[in-house]
């Protein structure tokens, strides 16, 4: 019989290792897909994911089954994610602030830092398609980008995500129409061609 | 419904969240507004176009890693290797609560050495509390008792 996630981490605080092994098996993935989507940047969000996991097994023995587990784990990725976003932007400012010279005859700046393009590797194997999803994605505000990451690819319900991001769920249903109107417009004229949109109403231009 | 309100129920349409009442509405308007349609569509589109962004998932050494910090981590290395030696939680606190046991009494304070005349007041004490505890079927506690008199009597 399959254990649930509570079951699982009641095990943990009881000092049973095995199952916080589970635990890791069952969303190492999600988190990472999640993480990765958020921050395009496979190393640091695989980073964070395991960042995740070692809060969870410091915090083990203070766990009280009140909320549902994934609701814990995708908070603390999600604020590490937003923490972590907003520590590379004020590099990216002090080291501009360090440099004015360097943006002179151009906005692209040599920083070592992660600023979402994608690496070398990434753009060979990616169609121009792919790429504009992920750059519309990345270009949505991130609290928006991380409703939409929730809602869409890890399918959770609207309370569930509202519970994550710390927000009602009448906020979170305005924080997500005003995502996917962004992504409308900015990918509506992928779609509109070759789209496969077309399958319900008919009619398009 | 007009289109304003159509805003706050597009997501539960797309979704398949939206209670039947709620699709109804949305499909009432939908058939009398071809700006609604149209917008349909392309968020049909998007939607769909979104699920075609590949997922990256954890590299080979993710595990590894995993471990390793999972290892360098201070307070439960100490807790792991307890977990280990003592597989039931309860039996670790017994063992913890013998342990202190042990050390309280390695570590109380030696008695100070008796007169004749202590010896006495203490026997008499003694013999009344033990009474009292009503434990003289304890040959041990019988046989601690006649030793003063032996020294005594020496």
């Amino acid at each position: 019989m399959v254990r649930s996630d509570v079951q699982l981490m009641l095990g943990v605080k009881q000092g049973d290792e095995a199952s916080f092994e589970l635990l890791l098996q069952r969303y190492r993935t999600p988190l990472c897909h999640f993480l990765n989507r958020m921050l395009r940047d496979q190393a640091l969000a695989e980073d964070l994911a395991q960042e995740v996991f070692l809060r969870v097994y410091r915090a083990r023995r203070e766990y009280v089954p009140s909320a549902k587990f994934t609701t814990w784990m995708f908070r603390i990725a999600t604020n590490l994610a937003l923490n972590s976003l907003r520590d590379t932007r004020q590099q990216r400012a002090e080291l501009s602030l360090d440099a004015p010279a360097e943006s002179e005859d151009g906005s692209q700046m040599p920083l070592d830092v992660p600023d979402g393009a994608p690496r070398v590797e990434e753009r060979l194997v990616e169609s121009e398609r792919v790429a504009a999803i992920r750059r519309a994605i990345f270009a949505l505000p991130e609290k928006q980008r991380a409703a939409v990451l929730l809602h869409k690819y890890q399918e959770m319900d609207y309370d569930q995500i509202a519970r994550i991001l710390g927000c009602s769920v009448s906020a979170l249903k305005s924080l997500l129409f005003r995502a996917y109107e962004a992504l409308r417009v900015e990918l509506a004229p992928l779609v509109a061609p070759t789209g496969p949109g077309g399958t319900a109403e008919g009619g398009k231009p | 419904m007009n289109c304003q309100r159509m805003e706050a129920q597009w997501i539960a349409y797309l979704d398949g969240r939206a209670t039947p009442r709620e699709r109804r509405e949305v499909q009432d308007h939908l058939a009398a507004c071809a700006g609604c349609r149209q917008r349909l569509e392309e968020y049909r589109g998007v939607w769909d176009l979104l699920g075609e962004l590949p997922a990256v998932d954890p590299s080979p050494w993710f595990d590894a890693r995993m471990r390793q910090r999972l290892a360098a981590e201070p307070a439960p290395a100490g807790w792991r290797r307890l977990a280990a030696w003592l597989p039931q939680p309860r039996l670790a606190l017994a063992t913890m609560a013998l342990v202190a046991l042990g050390l309280w009494v390695a570590t109380a304070p030696p008695r100070p050495s008796q007169t004749p005349a202590a010896v006495a007041v203490n026997e008499q004490e003694e013999f009344k509390m033990i009474k009292n505890m009503q434990v003289l079927e304890n040959y041990d506690v019988l046989k601690d008792l006649d030793a003063p008199n032996e020294l005594h009597g020496n």
